[in-house]
């Protein structure tokens, strides 16, 4: 018995539940040496910022138990670059195209929705909430304050065209990620993203001085994993109406069924594309296999499955 | 999914040696064999399957042969746990191994007089240059250089496919004492050298092209720079260079690289961002430029 695979997720309609996460598969073009881009549910370009950005110094990662630490600064080309190079290249293979947006500010991102909406072929949009909210000298996040991730929101939804999914990437280490999830969807998210990656700092033991450049990085990885499952399972029980895209150490599909039993619709692919270019595609075959295995005759079944009462089957 | 793109493979180890400081695998490959052009590195996954250490580890390849349909050998010294399990691979074991990466040396049309200059384990890729290089008509002159003699790389095979083959090692074991850069000003006046290779720590290269540039001849180097997936997505392994259009970018080492012109590295700004790199902090760039970004196929 084939597993009907197909996905529905804040309104977009994906082939399958597999995608890639931001900043963890540049547009595409490279994993495309390695699988077809076409065959997964999506990919997550990269978060695009307004102007090209060069990022951070180098060092730029260290690698740590099961995971690895990250800081490159949202090194990029730019919307423009972004519109007229990458997205077409993605578009013309096949793929279907989540964009991540990362504004210098709230304005930016008003006007990176607006650009992006004018952009034939988009899925949909996915709000970058981790980058620092310039209005505050102590580098906080918009996602650091519930208020402040809504106002974002709030402008990307007002901006976006009206039939544009909007997804808003949450932040795990912050006080209360079920605060922040309800933030996002009153201020009219369509879905949510989670998790980023989390905060955290390597010292080289050879040197005895931060590892990366900057001193923190982004942790990610199955390092990560419980904690981005928790989240995805208490938002979903707090917000069950809401789709999630889950993410945070998807290694196998396994990991994938993880996920959707916690209450995500559709699951994104990060950190493994670094160890493992052609991931997607076993991972979406794993899953395929685990779905049939245990008897489901749909992916969307899986939806929430750890929620229900008894023992699981 | 392409012919000449990477091809990621589980390869069977055909043997591990010790090589001086060096262990050599030569792994069964046919597929990233036939595609191998001099300066291309292999991505390898190491510590198996439920492995905590996430990460892939880069590799010049040294030499590429045609039996069992096609092998690859590279070269390493034990650093830490990565190469640490690589070293401790038998015959028979699989090793996960994502190849040929990378921006290639590239070759002259026509037979010129080469210098090729390696420090220490870059000397590796070298090698198959050599060969090719030859190949073409082209004399080929080493000039190799370590910390000790036992990290000196393949003397006896240099000596044989190259014109001459000069040694340097820092603490005078074997060779001159000093520096590679120390003998080959001299060199690339004695052979004449149009064209100046080389591979190895970031300092050498610098000092290298410098040399080579007080001699009015090119240089190609090959930079070993840390990598975490060695495919373009992780954007951790980026360095300033000057592009064509002589706007100095970020760019990655694993698919913009690992080869460069050496004039173009500035290498004076390896671990920081330039002032004036496209898109750093203040940077406003010519709407010229931007449609130059544009057009510029990166993959």
């Amino acid at each position: 018995m084939n597993a009907d695979l197909r996905t529905r997720v804040g309104g977009m309609d994906l082939p399958n539940p597999v995608v890639t996460a931001a900043g963890c598969a540049g547009s595409g073009r490279e994993l495309s040496q390695f699988f077809d881009i076409a065959s997964i549910g999506a990919v997550t370009t990269k978060s695009v910022m307004l102007e090209p950005h060069a990022g951070r110094p180098a060092p730029r990662m260290a690698e740590t138990p099961s995971g690895m630490l990250s800081t490159t600064g949202m090194q990029g080309p730019g919307v423009d670059v972004f519109i007229q190079r990458d997205l077409p290249w993605l578009l013309s293979r096949g793929g279907r195209a989540i964009v991540s947006i990362a504004g210098a500010g709230v304005g930016e991102f008003g006007e990176l929705a607006r650009r992006i909406s004018a952009a034939d072929g988009v899925s949909a949009i996915e709000v970058n909430l981790s980058c620092p909210d310039p209005a505050d000298p102590s580098g906080r996040r918009f996602a650091d304050d519930a208020s402040q991730a809504a106002a974002v929101v709030q402008t990307v939804r007002s901006h976006a065209r009206s039939d544009l999914p909007v997804f808003a990437k949450l932040a795990a280490d912050v006080p209360d990620v079920v605060e922040l999830a309800t933030a996002c969807v009153e201020a009219r998210a369509d879905g949510l993203s989670m998790i980023n990656t989390v905060r955290g700092m390597a010292v080289d033991p050879r040197t005895l001085r931060p590892a990366v450049a900057g001193g923190m990085g982004g942790l990610s990885g199955p390092a990560i994993r419980p904690l981005a499952v928790g989240c995805v399972y208490r938002v979903h029980e707090a917000l069950p109406g809401v789709p999630v895209i889950g993410m945070g150490g998807v290694r196998t599909g396994a990991d994938v069924m993880e996920f959707m039993a916690a209450g995500a619709s559709a699951v994104a692919v990060g950190t493994t594309n670094f160890s493992d270019p052609s991931a997607c595609r076993r991972i979406l075959r794993e899953f395929t296999e685990a779905l049939e295995a245990r008897g489901f005759a749909r992916a969307s079944d899986v939806v929430g499955v750890a929620h229900r009462q008894g023992v699981g089957a | 999914m392409s012919d000449t793109g990477p091809v990621q493979v589980r390869c069977p180890v055909l043997n591990v040696r010790r090589v001086d400081a060096y262990y050599a695998i030569t792994v069964v490959a046919p597929g990233i064999a036939e595609r191998f052009r001099s300066g291309q590195f292999v991505s390898v996954a190491i510590g198996g399957d439920h492995s905590s250490t996430l990460l892939r580890r880069p590799f010049a390849i040294h030499d590429v042969k045609p039996d069992y349909g096609g092998t690859v050998e590279f070269l390493f010294s034990v650093r830490g746990t990565g190469t640490a399990w690589l070293a401790e691979r038998r015959s028979r074991d699989l090793l996960d191994v994502v190849g040929p990466l990378g921006r290639p040396f590239p070759l002259p049309r026509e037979p010129v007089n080469c210098v090729l200059v390696g420090g220490g384990s870059g000397s590796a890729p070298l090698f198959p240059l050599a060969q090719s290089l030859r190949r073409r008509g082209c004399r080929v002159d080493f000039v190799l250089g370590a910390a000790s003699a036992d990290r000196v790389f393949s003397a006896i095979t240099a000596r044989r496919i190259a014109e001459t083959a000069a040694f340097t090692t820092d603490d005078g074991s074997f060779g001159t004492r000093g520096r590679v850069t120390d003998v080959l000003g001299r060199v690339i006046e004695e052979c004449r050298s149009d064209a100046v290779y080389a591979c190895g720590p970031m300092p050498m290269l610098r000092a290298v092209t410098a040399v080579a540039g007080s001699h009015g001849v090119p240089v190609q180097v090959a930079v070993e720079e840390t990598m975490a997936c060695g495919t373009g997505i992780c954007m951790t392994c980026v360095i300033p260079v000057v592009g064509q259009d002589g706007i100095t970018r970020m760019v990655r080492s694993c698919v913009d690289g690992p080869v460069f012109r050496g004039e173009q590295v500035r290498f004076d700004d390896v671990g920081t961002i330039p002032f004036d790199a496209l898109g750093a902090p203040g940077w406003k760039g010519s709407s010229a430029a931007r449609a130059a970004e544009s057009a510029r196929d990166i993959a």
